[in-house]
């Protein structure tokens, strides 16, 4: 479990973030949505310790990140899995040595245990075949494949995805986000996603928490996203025709 | 941002690239990548300058110095002399700088703005060291290798030049060249280059590590890359000279 509490941000003059209080819960894919700009990048980086908050903690099983001793700090990192927007793969590694990578930094196994794992991790999300190719060979829906492969490599304990959406079309999109969930159940991590696309809410999101401004607007379920009475929510997310379709033919129904 | 902020923050990422390695296997495997690109792909400009380099101070050095007072043979050695004490080390370095740190620069900046980084740091790698420390240990293995090189090429382009002009016989050139011969000013040579391949390193890494933007940012940093190692690497000159040979 990861916790949020009072954390306030600001680069400069610019107040990004302020008094954000949220609970993000082991097993459930959490999703902090919010337009861009909204500072839902910069709660996902302090969350994972790359920016330090000006106010604030981010508790991870109860121990404050900040306050931790550096090596605790490197503990923690090292059960932290990250999908990053652009997928973060290292240009001059194939597919299989960027899988490989942290193991090889932090494992203490053979190597041909560490391509094993690898190889498990990229059979996982489909795309064993394509081990031996640079990521530039990678369309980008497999870019973000390699990334959940690399991201679970270590078994994480938390798996933050950043836009894991962006870019693809929506079938792939779907894919993704399914793997997402699938592996959040299998592995039973804290997953954090950081989006503002609706269809991956309506796919995947469990525990949504919608930011605004830079301030923490809404917080609660799916279900609960469709009838909340929130206006600030509700123009972000029926500015789409297909979640105003939605909202239509609920109430219909209803 | 003022000066002192760029100083404070440059010795901060120097202390981080300089702590504990976690596999000392992997750092060896960059460091061999390392010394490949930054050294070994950089002999070829370096044979190519040094070469021009000699032969266009065998020339000068002839033409102003064309007195009846004067010896054949003081060519030879002034051309050795201005090439080991100046050119090679300092000449080559500042090259360098605009060859090595440029490329050492963009390669930090792009991983920078690509996420890489900070890819890196979240698993809990030391990104600094990782990624900082096997340069700068290739570049200060591999440029006293390359400034050597491009010594003995140098006087052998002035050789060329002299013999093919007719301005000095090969006889008087490689009299010259024996002349007076210091080995101290070899080990001189040598201290320069390597301070001058850690400012390379370290200068233009900082700048590519600090990088904030996108492609059009990694650019800045590259071209500031190359201007600051060269100013670092003047102020050094000056400061070096001034200690070892007064």
């Amino acid at each position: 479990m990861i916790e949020v509490k009072g954390l306030s941000k600001r680069f400069g003059e610019v107040q990004v973030l302020t008094d954000i209080n949220a609970t993000f819960n082991k097993g459930q894919v959490n999703q902090i949505i919010g337009k861009s700009g909204s500072g839902k990048s910069v709660l996902a980086k302090c969350i994972v310790g790359l920016h330090r908050p000006e106010e604030g903690q981010v508790l991870y099983e109860g121990k404050s990140f900040h306050e931790m001793e550096p090596d605790e700090k490197r503990e923690i990192r090292q059960r932290i899995g990250m999908l990053f927007q652009g997928s973060a793969l290292f240009d001059s590694l194939t597919v299989l040595e960027n899988v490989m990578f942290p193991l090889r930094m932090f494992a203490t196994m053979a190597k041909s245990e560490m391509e094993d794992r690898a190889h498990t991790c990229l059979k996982r999300v489909n795309i064993l075949e394509k081990d031996d190719l640079f990521p530039a060979e990678l369309s980008g829906g497999m870019q973000k494949r390699v990334g959940i492969a690399r991201a679970i490599a270590m078994n994480p304990q938390y798996l933050f995805c950043d836009e894991p959406n962006s870019g693809l079309d929506p079938q792939t999109s779907i894919l993704i986000d399914e793997l997402i969930k699938e592996i959040t159940a299998e592995f039973n991590t804290t997953t954090i996603v950081i989006t503002h696309d609706m269809n991956s809410v309506m796919e995947t999101g469990e525990h949504i928490v919608f930011i605004h401004e830079g301030h923490m607007w809404w917080e609660g379920t799916r279900a609960e996203l469709l009838n909340s009475d929130n206006k600030e929510l509700n123009e972000f997310i029926f500015a789409s025709a297909l979640m105003r379709q939605v909202k239509a033919a609920m109430g219909n129904k209803g | 941002m003022s000066i002192f902020y760029h100083i404070g923050r440059y010795f901060l990422l120097l202390k981080e690239t300089f702590s504990s390695p976690e596999r000392l296997g992997l750092y060896w495997k960059r460091l061999l990548e390392e010394m490949d690109l930054l050294g070994l792909k950089s002999l070829g400009i370096v044979a190519l300058l040094s070469v021009f380099m000699g032969a266009v101070v065998t020339i000068q050095t002839k033409t102003n110095m064309d007195s009846p007072l004067l010896q054949a043979w003081i060519v030879g050695f002034a051309a050795r002399q201005s090439t080991i004490l100046e050119f090679s080390p300092t000449i080559i370095s500042l090259i360098l700088a605009g060859k090595v740190g440029s490329n050492i620069a963009a390669e930090i900046g792009s991983m920078r703005v690509k996420e890489q980084i900070d890819a890196l740091d979240i698993m809990g790698v030391n990104s600094a060291g990782y990624l900082i420390l096997p340069k700068i240990v290739a570049c200060m293995v591999m440029n006293p290798f390359l400034v050597i090189i491009s010594m003995f090429l140098s006087i052998f382009g002035g050789y060329l030049a002299g013999i093919g002009t007719g301005i000095v016989s090969g006889e008087d050139y490689l009299q010259g060249i024996q002349s007076g011969f210091i080995p101290y000013h070899v080990t001189y040579a040598l201290i320069k280059t390597v301070v001058f391949a850690f400012i390379i390193a370290t200068v233009s890494a900082y700048q590519g590590y600090y990088t904030v933007g996108g492609t059009r940012e990694v650019g800045v940093s590259s071209t500031r890359a190359v201007v600051y190692s060269n100013v670092v690497i003047l102020i050094a000159n000056y400061a070096l000279t001034q200690l070892l040979l007064i």
